[in-house]
C-alpha cells in the first residue's frame, strides 16, 4: 500500500477569507482540495451530517485537536497526526476505529498546495487505518491569527470485547509493556523547528496503533489498561495512570528503549527523553503470565517492534511512579511544571 | 551511546566507591562547584555510593541561580518593549524577577524567543532589520566564547540592531569567596569540568596553595564525579592540596586558547553581584568600550532600581554550601517548580530543582 502524499504542481494560489464564507469559494476549496482525498459515499452525499449504519457493540467516541509547527516534519505531517492521534485514542479503549470527522481552521494566506498535501496525507492515513472521514467543516481566520492549519478530528469506534480496558482494571502484579523506543516524535519536530541538524536524521514515530492492539486482543491477551504516549511523554502517562488507578508503579529506567539519535539530542539539549512527546507508542498493563505471549505478538508488527517490559504494578497503595535507574537508585516520577526547557550549558 | 555509557556503568562505579571507602578514615566535606554535577549526583543517587562520613555540598555553579535580580528586572523591561525581539536560553524564562518573570512578559505579548545559541539571535537580527534583537548573555566562562563570537559576527555583518544584555560570571573568584568566608566548611573542591575546558586550570594552583585545599577538575557523569571524589579524598587523607585533573578527556591545562582570546577581546573583567551572595570582586564580565554599540544595557538605558530580594529564597546559603534544599522551610511547599520563590528551583542546574525533581518521596507539609 502506498501512503505517500502525491505532490501536486504548485499553482501559487492561497487561502482567502472568502474560502470560509460558505459560498462559491468554499465549495471550490472543498471540491478541489478536500473531497478528492476523503472519497466515500457520506462525503458524496453532501449533507451537513453523516448518517451512519447501526453499530454492533459498544460505541466509543473521542476527539483531539492538532496544532503542530512545522506542518511537515521528518516521518509525518499534521494530516497524518490528525488521523492517527484520534485513531489511537479509540484504540486505547480497545475499540475498532470506524469513522472520523475533520474540522479545519485555515489561516488566510496558506498556499492551497499545502492544504492539498495535508488533505492527501489525511486521506492516505485514513485508508491505512481503515476509517472513513465522513463529515467536516472549514473556517478561515485572518492572516496572523492561525498557524497555517489547525485540525480537529473526532472519532467513533466500536468495542467487541466483553471486558473493559481502563485504569480501574490495573491490578498489583500487572506488568507494564512499552511498545517501542521513546522520544522520536518530539525530537524530530524540535530538530526541524529549531533547525538543529544531527548526523543520523530523526524520524517521528507517528503511527496508528489500532492494529497491534487488535492483535493483542485476538491473541487472547487480557489487557487491563492501555495508554498512548503523547505530549508529556512516557513519564506523564505513567503518573496520570498511577493517580487515576490509585496504584504504585515501579519502572526500570534501563529497560526503557531510546535510540542513540534521541539520547544524543536530549543529552545535548538537556532534555529528559521520559518527557519527550511520542505519536506512535503506547503502554499496556497485562497479567504477568501473559507477558511473553504479548511481547511476541507486539514483536510481529512493524509498528511495535522493540516492545519491552519496563516495570510492574506494586502492591503499594501510594499513587506514585518509582523509577529505578541503572545504578539501582530510586526516585519518583512526576508531571512537569510546564514546558520542558533546554538547559544553558 | 559512546563516551557516555561507559561512565554510567554500575560495576565501574562500585569499584571506585570501594576505593573511596578504603581510603576514608574520617569526615570530610567536599563541594562540587557546578550545578550540572549537582544534578548528576542527585539524579543518580551518588551519595549512596559514598561513606556516611563523606558529605558533598553544592556550589555556586548555576548560571541561572546567580543572575542578580536587577539583571532579570532589566531583561523584563527590555523584553517588554514592542520593538524588541528578546532571545534567551529557556531556563531564564521562569526565573522570578521583582514582580514577574519573562514567561509572563511573553504571555502578555512580548516577543521572547527561546534560542539554543547566541548565533541564532544574530541570524534573527539579520532577518528582522526593523526590529531590535537582544540576546540575554548569561553564564560562566563556558558560554562567554559563543557570546563573544556573536558580537564579532554582528560587527562583521554590520548589524546595528543586535545587542547583548550581559550578566556573566567567573568561577575562580567565587571559589575564593567561599574559601575566604569565616564559616567555610568546605575542605576540597570538585572544579567545574566545562569551565576548565575553556579556561584550563592554571588559575587554581594559587588558590589551592593559599587556602590549603585540594581542587580536582571533574566531569559530569556518575563515574567522573566519583573519581573526582576519590582523588580529592586521597589528597585530604594524605594532607595534600594539589590541583588534579580527573576530566582529562575534555580539559587541558591551558584550556582553549583561541576561545579565551576571543573573550578577552570582547569582554573586560568587572566586579559582579551574585544573587543571594552579594558583590564579589573581579568576578564578572562586561562588554569593552570598543563593543559598546552592542551593549543592550546602554542601548536601552533602562532605569532599574536594585531591589532587595524579599522572596524568602535562601539561594545564597544554598549556593555557598551552608545549607541544603531540605533545610529551607519553603522547599516543596510554597516553593515548587511551578511556582518558584527563587532560581535554584527553576534552573536545570539549580540544587533545589534537582532535589525536588529527583525526590524519593513527597516532601512533608510546610512547618
Amino acid at each position: 500500500m502506498n501512503i505517500d502524499c502525491p505532490l501536486p504542481a504548485d499553482t501559487g494560489e492561497i487561502v482567502r477569507l472568502g474560502h470560509g464564507s460558505g459560498g462559491e469559494l468554499s465549495q471550490r476549496l472543498l471540491r478541489d482540495c478536500v473531497f478528492p482525498h476523503f472519497n466515500n459515499s457520506w462525503i458524496a452525499q453532501g449533507h451537513d451530517s453523516a448518517t451512519l449504519p447501526p453499530a454492533t457493540g459498544q460505541v466509543v467516541f473521542t476527539t483531539d485537536s492538532f496544532v503542530v509547527t512545522p506542518l511537515f516534519f521528518p516521518g509525518g505531517d499534521i494530516g497524518r497526526l490528525a488521523v492517527y492521534g484520534t485513531v489511537n485514542d479509540l484504540a486505547m479503549s480497545g475499540a475498532r476505529p470506524l469513522y472520523l470527522s475533520c474540522s479545519l481552521i485555515l489561516e488566510e494566506g496558506l498556499p492551497l498546495d499545502t492544504l492539498t498535501r495535508v488533505m492527501s496525507s489525511m486521506g492516505a492515513a485514513a485508508t491505512r487505518c481503515g476509517v472513513q472521514l465522513v463529515t467536516g467543516d472549514t473556517k478561515v481566520v485572518e492572516r496572523g491569527k492561525g498557524d497555517g492549519i489547525y485540525i480537529n478530528t473526532a472519532g467513533i469506534g466500536v468495542l467487541h470485547e466483553s471486558f473493559t480496558i481502563e485504569p480501574g482494571q490495573i491490578r498489583p502484579g500487572d506488568v507494564i509493556l512499552l511498545s517501542g523506543d521513546i522520544g522520536r516524535h518530539g525530537m524530530a519536530v524540535m530538530a526541524r523547528r529549531e533547525g538543529l541538524e544531527f548526523d543520523s536524521p530523526l524520524q517521528s514515530d507517528c503511527a496508528p496503533l489500532h492494529r497491534p492492539v487488535q492483535n493483542l486482543l485476538d491473541a487472547g491477551i487480557s489487557i487491563h489498561c492501555l495508554r498512548d504516549l503523547t505530549r508529556g511523554g512516557l513519564a506523564t502517562a505513567l503518573v496520570e495512570l498511577a493517580e487515576t488507578a490509585g496504584r504504585e508503579f515501579l519502572v526500570r529506567e534501563a529497560d526503557i528503549p531510546t535510540c542513540d539519535a534521541v539520547r544524543g539530542a536530549c543529552e545535548m539539549l538537556g532534555l529528559d527523553p521520559l518527557y519527550v512527546a511520542n505519536e506512535g507508542r503506547f503502554i499496556a498493563f497485562v497479567p504477568a503470565d501473559q507477558v511473553e505471549s504479548a511481547l511476541a505478538v507486539l514483536e510481529s508488527d512493524p509498528v511495535t517492534v522493540g516492545s519491552r517490559a519496563i516495570g510492574t504494578v506494586t502492591g503499594g497503595d501510594r499513587q506514585q511512579v518509582i523509577l529505578q535507574n541503572a545504578l539501582g537508585c530510586e526516585r519518583l516520577l512526576h508531571r512537569l511544571p510546564g514546558e520542558q526547557l533546554p538547559r544553558i550549558c | 551511546m559512546k563516551y557516555l555509557d561507559e561512565y554510567r556503568q554500575r560495576d565501574s562505579i562500585e569499584k571506585v566507591a570501594a576505593e573511596i571507602a578504603r581510603l576514608n578514615t574520617r569526615p570530610w566535606t567536599i563541594m562540587e562547584v557546578c550545578g550540572g554535577q549537582t544534578h548528576a549526583i542527585v539524579k543518580y543517587g551518588l551519595q549512596q555510593f559514598l561513606p556516611a562520613a563523606v558529605e558533598l555540598v553544592h556550589g555556586p555553579g548555576c548560571p541561572v541561580c546567580v543572575t542578580p535580580l536587577e539583571a532579570i528586572d532589566r531583561a523584563i523591561a527590555i523584553a517588554s518593549r514592542p520593538e524588541v525581539i528578546f532571545c534567551s536560553f529557556g531556563d531564564m524564562l521562569r526565573v522570578p524577577g521583582s514582580d514577574r518573570d519573562l514567561l509572563s512578559v511573553k504571555a502578555a505579548g512580548g516577543d521572547i524567543r527561546i534560542v539554543y545559541s547566541p548565533l541564532q539571535a544574530v541570524t534573527l537580527a539579520e532577518e528582522n532589520p526593523d526590529r531590535e534583537v537582544v540576546f540575554f548573555a548569561i553564564g560562566f566562562e563556558t558560554t562567554a566564547p559563543a557570546n563573544a563570537m556573536a558580537v564579532f559576527l554582528a560587527r562583521e555583518k554590520g548589524l546595528r540592531n543586535f545587542s547583548l544584555l550581559v550578566s556573566h560570571f567567573l568561577v575562580p573568584p567565587a571559589i575564593e569567596s567561599i574559601c575566604s568566608a569565616k564559616n567555610c566548611r568546605v575542605q576540597g573542591f570538585l572544579a567545574a569540568g566545562h569551565v576548565c575546558a575553556v579556561m584550563g586550570y592554571e588559575q587554581y594552583p594559587p588558590l589551592a596553595r593559599k587556602y590549603q585545599i585540594p581542587i580536582v577538575v571533574t566531569g559530569f557523569e556518575p563515574l567522573d564525579i566519583l573519581e573526582g571524589v576519590m582523588l580529592c579524598l586521597r589528597q585530604l587523607e594524605e594532607g595534600s592540596c594539589r590541583v588534579e585533573n580527573q576530566y582529562a578527556r575534555a580539559v587541558e591545562r591551558h584550556g582553549n586558547l583561541p576561545a579565551q582570546e576571543m573573550v578577552r577581546q570582547v569582554f573586560e573583567v568587572v566586579d559582579q553581584n551574585w544573587r543571594g551572595v552579594g558583590a564579589v570582586a573581579a568576578s564578572g564580565l562586561r562588554l569593552r568600550q570598543d563593543f559598546a554599540l552592542f551593549d543592550a544595557g546602554r542601548r536601552f538605558c533602562t532605569d532599574i532600581i536594585a531591589r532587595a530580594d524579599t522572596s524568602g529564597c535562601i539561594s545564597g546559603e544554598i549556593m555557598q554550601g551552608h545549607k541544603k534544599p531540605g533545610d529551607c522551610p519553603h522547599f516543596g511547599n510554597s516553593c515548587r517548580p511551578e511556582k518558584p520563590l527563587g532560581a535554584p528551583m527553576v534552573s536545570s542546574e539549580g540544587a533545589c530543582a534537582a532535589y525536588y525533581g529527583y525526590r524519593r518521596q513527597e516532601p512533608a507539609n510546610e512547618h
